[in-house]
């Protein structure tokens, strides 16, 4: 170990040429495990998997190889990307290329080894072969980079994902990994590696697109002892996981990045502020962490180049505001995480009043890449003004879900289409949603629209930070709005009036519109008008006083889904119907005379009693009584029960 | 482990220390008691109203033990797309909680999280760790059922 980790610093760190010996690269291949006597099987453990039985299917293999082939490797490597698939699995026979399976859960392992290693290869479960140079590919497989999914995406910033194991230093270190983190410590100064990444034009991913060399750069300038680096990993958008995947399955990648740009502005202190909830993420982290530093690529005077530096994990506490810059700062320093007004901006008034960065994963997750190929190599990738590539998390709706990684550039229709397979079950597209609970609707016209910041901007469409949620029409708008107010209510800090009220009082309307009036004559019908007059000032009054991004940024949901599905909404109001029929307060069920047997099944489960009727005979609705629960749609055995 | 000891591992009077110490209590002892927030009170030099009021404004921090299940339900975009509310009512109708709440008999508590990344597989409930992929709400009763009895057994 010791020995291996000598020739590692010495060899590979710091061999000042960028092209290796081929003696040590050969070394390197036996560590990225490319020339092996023996089969390597490669299981997926990321979260996604652990959800579809990925340890049980390890188990399953571990049984198998003890009883049958002893020799046999076994690495646990993160996420590859698409979630559908898991537990994934992937095998490599001695010289020739990878071969991927699906759903390989515990049951499936038994045959499915047998096959590979008896030449019998089971093209059910099969996925596709993968491989490089010097390797021998299998008769009539397809492989996997000429899939759609994987045809249609650029992966740079996601390349190691699923490809090592992640527990594992020196196979990151022999991926070319850390190379450009001590090239940058040794031979640039603080100076020159802000410039490299100013003129790559990178653009911070968290939605905002703010080039990250000028934040940098700011950093740098402000006059102060001391600086901080903090890493946004606080992903808390409900259905955004990117940050989770490329956490799991790249953490490496992740720390160098913070330690470059760490030593860019010059600051020996690095957090990551890391989400609740990803207890495997997390410990992958620390566990990588805990690596480098034995390592010697964080702590003091690393590789003997005078600079320190100490990264710290801080878990969230819980709190969705936290995600914003000054609320952030706020928690790290031990008070409510509450926002300031800005500026001064962080980069100069930050954390404890020093000059203080933060980036998201993805931004940081880039800028090895950069520094090693160089800012011209970032240009060739995505558009002029917004160079490089994007990862969203595809969910919901789609064929396919998962993490995917597309150039800046790309149309949303390709994403849609190409990668995520269409919609499910023959549904037709009703909406895409971009950038979380506070993002805003693409609708079948937008489809042509490119992935890129400023082409979006001046639709008012706000990227976000990679959350792509296909929604199709099965799903009503107004009770999606609803439950991202309702997301948003909960999540208020109540700092300032127009979000905390603001809010509350426009999901109590949203609440109104989709709740079923009891009484006509109560005035419920009265109130619903008059505040559903009220909607849309509320929305512009928040958007324009609120004092953080959190409440500006609340009614995005809202504002798109009226902008957009304006009928829907006005069904919901005037005529008291939800198309998609999800709005139980809305939904008045009957019962078909010439169906209904009288078996008085509905009538013994309706909770309110609203069902009358003689045994043997037709029942019948009292429809003033009824809630739209729906269980006598679900329990009736004829089919006799109709929504209205 | 006790909360003397877990305050050892800091240096008194560091306000930045404070949400890590109350995450470390938490997680030893399942949840902050009195006796805790006094001790860090004076540990860290700050009024218990002021610690009280930080650890209110969090969702993480609870303040009554947790029951002997935690059942977590998954409420991001994809789970609630593929029915998680109606997954969330049934639990309330069966536990008789509301979220955040832990059952007189201390057996069931019960929250709501947004997001564990098992998107394709809604709606996604955690049960003491372990993961429940594609929950149909009718499943719940005899899941809650067989907890109970495992536990009251026990």
């Amino acid at each position: 170990m010791e020995d291996l980790r000598r020739f590692l610093t010495e060899k590979v760190l710091l061999f000042e040429s960028d092209t290796l010996p081929a003696e040590t690269e050969k070394v390197l291949q036996q560590i990225r495990r490319e020339k092996t006597n023996n089969a390597v099987i490669f299981i997926s453990s990321g979260t996604a998997s652990m959800i579809a039985g990925s340890e049980k299917t390890l188990s399953a293999v571990n049984t198998y190889i003890a009883d049958n082939e002893p020799n046999t490797q076994i690495v646990m490597v993160g996420c590859t990307g698409p979630v559908n698939y898991e537990p994934f699995v992937c095998i490599q026979l001695p010289g020739k290329n990878k071969l991927y399976f699906r759903n390989i859960t515990e049951e499936k392992v038994e045959p499915l080894l047998n096959g590979v290693f008896h030449s019998d290869i089971n093209k059910d479960d099969l996925v596709g072969q993968h491989g490089g140079k010097g390797f021998e590919f299998w008769q009539g497989i397809p492989f996997i980079d000429e899939l759609p999914y994987f045809a249609h995406q650029k992966r740079v910033v996601l390349n190691n994902c699923g490809c090592y194991d992640p527990e594992n230093i020196e196979e990151y270190i022999a991926r070319g990994g850390y190379r450009a983190y001590t090239k940058a410590i040794r031979h640039y100064t603080y100076e020159e590696v802000c410039n490299i990444i100013e003129q790559s034009g990178l653009r911070g991913r968290s939605g905002g697109g703010y080039p990250t060399g000028i934040k940098w750069k700011q950093a740098l300038n402000a006059g102060s002892s001391s600086r901080y680096l903090v890493c946004n990993a606080k992903e808390s958008d409900p259905g955004a996981f990117t940050d989770r995947v490329m956490l799991e399955s790249d953490p490496h990648r992740l720390i160098e990045g913070i330690a470059i740009a760490a030593y860019a502005i010059g600051a020996s202190d690095a957090i990551v502020f890391f989400r609740r909830g990803s207890d495997h993420a997390r410990e992958r982290l620390i566990k990588a962490i805990r690596s480098a530093r034995d390592f010697g690529l964080i702590g003091h005077n690393i590789l003997s180049s005078g600079y320190n530096l100490d990264i710290v994990v801080r878990i969230e506490p819980g709190a969705f505001v936290c995600g914003e810059e000054t609320a952030l700062l706020s928690t790290l320093e031990g008070k409510r995480g509450m926002p300031k007004l800005k500026p001064p901006y962080p980069t100069t008034n930050g954390l404890f009043g020093k000059p203080t960065v933060i980036n998201n994963v993805e931004t940081l997750m880039n800028v090895p890449l950069i520094m090693q190929n160089g800012p011209e190599w970032f240009h060739t990738l995505g558009t002029e003004k917004s160079p490089g590539t994007k990862v969203f998390a595809i969910a919901g709706k789609g064929r396919l879900s998962g993490v995917v990684e597309v150039e800046m550039g790309t149309a949303v229709k390709t994403v849609l289409e190409d990668i995520a397979d269409g919609i499910k079950e023959g549904k037709e597209l009703k909406a895409i949603q971009l950038g979380g609970a506070s993002g805003s609707f693409l609708t079948a016209g937008d489809l042509e629209l490119a992935v890129d910041y400023d082409i979006m901007n001046e639709k008012g469409i706000g990227m976000g930070a990679g959350g792509f949620i296909i929604i199709d029409e099965s799903t009503c708008m107004v009770d999606l709005v609803r439950y991202y107010m309702e997301f948003m209510h909960s999540e208020s800090c109540g700092k300032c009036i127009p979000c905390r009220e603001g809010t509350g009082r426009m999901l109590e309307i949203l609440g109104n519109v989709i709740k079923k009036p009891l009484n006509e004559d109560s005035g419920t019908t009265l109130e619903r008008f008059k505040g559903v007059m009220q909607l849309e000032t509320i929305a512009s009054v928040m958007k324009d006083t609120s004092l953080c991004g959190l409440g500006q940024t609340a009614p995005n949901p809202f504002l798109s889904a009226l902008k957009n599905f304006r009928e829907e909404f006005e069904e919901h109001i005037f005529d008291r119907k939800c198309r998609a029929n999800v709005c139980r307060g809305l939904r008045t069920f009957s019962i078909d005379v010439d169906q209904c047997t009288g078996c008085t099944a509905c009538a013994s489960k309706c909770p309110v009693n609203a069902i009358y009727g003689t045994r043997l005979q037709p029942f019948f609705i009292v429809e003033e009584k009824c809630i739209g629960c729906g269980i006598c749609f679900d329990i009736c055995k004829f089919n006799a029960i109709k929504v209205k | 482990m006790d909360i003397d000891s877990i305050l050892k591992k800091y240096k008194p009077g560091r306000r930045e220390d404070l949400i890590p110490l109350l995450q470390e209590i938490q997680e030893g002892q399942g949840h902050l008691s009195e006796e805790a927030i006094v001790k860090v009170g004076s540990f860290i030099g700050l009024s218990t109203t002021k610690i009280y009021g930080l650890a209110t404004f969090y969702d993480q921090f609870r303040f009554v033990p947790s029951g002997k299940v935690l059942i977590k339900v998954c409420h991001g975009t994809s789970c609630f797309l593929n029915g998680s509310q109606a997954v969330i009512n049934k639990i309330k109708e069966e536990t008789g909680l509301i979220p955040g709440q832990t059952g007189r008999d201390g057996i069931f508590s019960y929250d709501i999280v947004t997001c564990m990344g098992g998107c394709n597989n809604g709606p996604v409930i955690r049960v003491n760790g372990e993961y429940h992929p594609f929950v149909k709400p009718d499943q719940l009763p005899e899941l809650i059922r067989k907890l109970r009895y495992i536990i009251e057994n026990d």
